[in-house]
């Protein structure tokens, strides 16, 4: 059995390979619909990755923010643009090596780069560190200025979505009421 | 602690490695997708390989300070989702596609 000569966790290959297989789908499908799909499994399979991590609290904040919220709005916009396979804009195949070669060479330099040094890594989990209880006292004692101005960024981040996505008549208004009234 | 559990029997190497297939992956897909939507949902997957590299520092190192970024970051992934499928939604009412390719009207 492959599983038992890497000599790795069976949960551990299982999660990583998901994960990997539908980061692949993601990329490569030409159906945004599907991507989606596949991204949101990908999601999953992260948010249990977390959980083998004992990173209870993230897991389930992934599984809310991410495959909740994000990827909804992500489907949400396809479907309202009715985006499909047919509107999908073709690549040249010369696009496809060149990222290919691009992102592999990435990966062996991140790979040569970091194959020694992960053995200098201290090693000392604390089962308790992922809990709610834990974060959250960490959050708002160490972390409460980032905590407070990433509430203003998301009210500056509603604004500005909500003053984009509006339709633009307001516009036209205000030049036909400054065409009027320079006549 | 128990020993089965992942700190025992993985060593935090194979996180980086997966973690660096996925942004490879998420790089990838960001070189050769000409939709716009899906570019952004490939960056998505670029920030959760950062963020499950991050948590498994943390959880290895027993310091907490990892996942408070995480936290930090989901909140700046859902503020730039919300405004650039805005304005994406916007380009679209404009030119009826999502082919970054013809957003070329800012070339001098």
């Amino acid at each position: 059995m492959l599983l038992t000569i890497l000599g790795l966790p069976p949960a551990f290959l299982l999660l990583s390979f998901i994960t990997i297989l539908c980061a692949l789908y993601v990329v490569t499908n030409t159906n945004p619909v599907y991507s989606v799909l596949a991204l949101i499994l990908a999601f999953f399979s992260i948010s249990a990755h977390y959980v083998l991590l004992n990173a209870q609290f993230l897991a389930v904040v992934n599984l809310i923010v991410y495959a909740g919220a994000i990827m909804v709005l992500f489907l949400f916009v396809l479907m309202l643009l009715n985006l499909n396979k047919e509107s999908e804009p073709i690549v040249k195949m010369g696009w496809h090596i060149g990222a290919a070669v691009t992102a592999g060479l990435l990966l062996v330099t991140l790979a040569a780069a970091l194959h020694k040094s992960s053995e200098q890594i201290m090693r000392n989990p604390a089962e308790d560190i992922g809990l709610v209880k834990n974060l959250g006292k960490v959050l708002f004692t160490d972390y409460l200025v980032p905590f407070e101005l990433s509430g203003i960024l998301f009210l500056a981040a509603m604004v500005g979505a909500v003053l984009l996505g509006k339709k633009q008549t307001n516009s036209k208004e205000n030049n036909n009421y400054s065409e009027t009234s320079s006549q | 602690m128990n020993p089965d559990s992942v700190f025992n029997t993985l060593d935090i190497s194979h996180y980086i490695y997966l973690s660096s297939v996925l942004f490879c992956i998420g790089l990838f897909g960001v070189l050769t997708r000409r939709n716009a939507i899906v570019l952004l949902m490939c960056i998505e997957l670029m920030l959760n390989a950062v963020n499950l590299l991050f948590v498994a520092f943390s959880s290895y190192m027993g310091d907490s300070a990892g996942q408070l970024f995480v936290f930090f970051i989901m909140v700046v992934a859902a503020a730039e989702a919300a405004v650039g499928l805005a304005i994406i939604v916007m380009i679209y009412r404009n030119t009826r596609s999502t082919d970054v390719g013809l957003f070329d009207k800012l070339k001098g």
